[in-house]
């Protein structure tokens, strides 16, 4: 049996495949730092990944809009729904066509930059990666994207 | 797509069908058409920058077909660049009158100005980002001169890297998957995403550094001006600037009937004996603005339909 180092829980939410050190961005970017109890792992070896970080939450069930907004940051990442011990859901995470107030707007004369506006990013290019701000117009690619 | 109601923001949002609508609208208002369409009209002009020519074409645009106009120019306050106050100022205007005009120097103002008013918002400039009215009206001009837009070749001259107004009109052009030449020296060249993304549409373009380096025939040549601020050293800056300057020579060496265009101002990158050649049509190109934006507000005011 695999054992985690991490104890089980019965009841919510596993995210696995983080790449490493980047479990407490996730946390940031889903809003869950006040959402009850939280496991966190960093550092797991991985024999796909190398190193990984898992999240645990427990009693609360992340819905596909949630964990897709972790895509950039952790595209492999896998998400477990966990209920009465038992995996009840296992899924991979999507790309959404749009990202609200996730990335930051790299044109420093753009309107998103005032206090307020929640910046929207629409995806223009799958490969590489290319966002384009729905307000400055002016695009980014995945690898130069600025999380909020 | 239908117009009524809607803001014009981005050449990006248009689509081929909808730039030809506005192209027809703006000839039989040309023609005397829709008189007195926005009668009862008011239009706002939010100029959050000065810009007396683009306010003075959407203010006589109005006049003109019996509208009537209010509106502030320059605020330089700094309550009204920051994003918040943005929208409470345009929420306030929407009670009004029946469209917002908005030019503001900061990228995606009109855009944002646009969810958060009741009225449509004509977008007259958001910093370096887009100022769609200028890109129709060079269609509409081009389309006077040639009628199947997808088959004219325009060569674009100067700043390409920086210049708004190429971009848009680049864009639209690709819509009609029309070829493109530009010419500009290396550091102004077109940027490699907006070449990419005109080529995907299916416009075939070709890049040169010299005008006289061109093996193809122009049916237009869009001249824009080089920018001093561009350049770290005055003494390229000079020697590109008179390399790029058109002149009657310039013009003659070129395809036969070649129209020239700028969006204007100009500086001294066409020479004004150029003015007197046939061939030069950037103030009639400027004068079509009227019809052009009074086919755009009785569009979006849904008087024209
Ligand atoms: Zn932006």
């Amino acid at each position: 049996m695999k054992t985690y180092k991490v104890y089980a829980i019965s009841d919510g939410t596993v995210i696995d495949h983080i790449p490493a050190t980047r479990a407490l961005k996730v946390i940031d970017i889903l809003g869950i730092e006040n959402e009850g109890i939280l496991t966190i792992g960093i550092g797991f070896s991985s024999k796909k990944m190398g190193k990984k970080d898992i999240i645990k939450i427990e009693n609360k069930y992340l819905g596909k809009d949630e964990t897709d907004k972790i895509s950039l940051i952790a595209p492999d990442a896998t998400i477990n729904i966990i209920k009465n011990g038992t995996l009840k859901e296992k899924r991979r995470i999507e790309r959404p066509d749009t990202y609200i107030d996730i990335v930051k707007c790299r044109n420093p004369n753009c309107i998103t930059q005032s206090t307020g506006v929640k910046t929207k990013f629409r995806v223009v290019k799958s490969s590489p990666l290319t966002l384009r701000c729905h307000y400055c117009e002016r695009t980014v690619e995945a690898g130069e994207v600025e999380i909020l | 797509m239908k117009f009524k109601g809607q803001s014009i923001i981005s050449i990006r949002d248009m689509e081929k069908e909808a730039l030809l609508k506005i192209i027809e609208t703006a000839d039989a208002v040309k023609r005397g058409g829709h008189k007195g369409c926005l009668e009862g009209k008011v239009v706002s002009t939010a100029f959050f920058e000065p810009s007396t020519r683009t306010r003075f074409s959407f203010a006589s645009a109005t006049q003109y077909m019996g509208g009537k106009v209010i509106g502030f120019a320059g605020t330089a306050s700094t309550s009204v660049t920051k994003g918040e106050s943005l929208v409470d100022t345009i929420k306030t205007i929407s009670g009004y009158c029946d469209v917002i005009v908005i030019r503001h120097p900061v990228e995606g103002a009109a855009r944002l100005a646009s969810e958060a008013a009741t009225v449509p918002v004509i977008n007259a400039g958001d910093g370096a980002n887009q100022h769609p009215t200028q890109t129709f009206l060079d269609l509409f001009t081009m389309s006077e001169r040639f009628r199947d837009l997808s088959k004219i070749r325009v060569g674009f001259l100067g700043d390409l890297k920086y210049g708004r107004t190429v971009h848009s009109l680049a864009y639209a052009l690709a819509l009609f998957r029309a070829p493109m030449v530009f010419i500009a020296p290396e550091i102004l060249s077109m940027p490699g995403y907006l070449l990419e993304e005109i080529r995907e549409m299916g416009s075939e373009t070709r890049q040169f550094e010299a005008l006289c380096d061109i093996d193809v025939s122009l049916d237009v040549l869009y001249v824009t001006r080089i920018q001093k601020e561009r350049f770290g050293d005055m003494q390229e800056y000079e020697r590109v600037a008179g390399t790029y300057r058109v002149t009657p020579e310039t013009v003659r060496a070129l395809t036969e009937g070649v129209r020239i265009m700028h969006p204007l101002p100009r500086v001294d990158e066409i020479d004004v004996e150029v003015d007197a050649m046939e061939n030069a049509i950037y103030f009639e190109q400027a004068h079509n603005g009227i019809p052009v934006r009074q086919a755009i507000l009785g569009l979006v005011m849904g008087t024209i339909s």
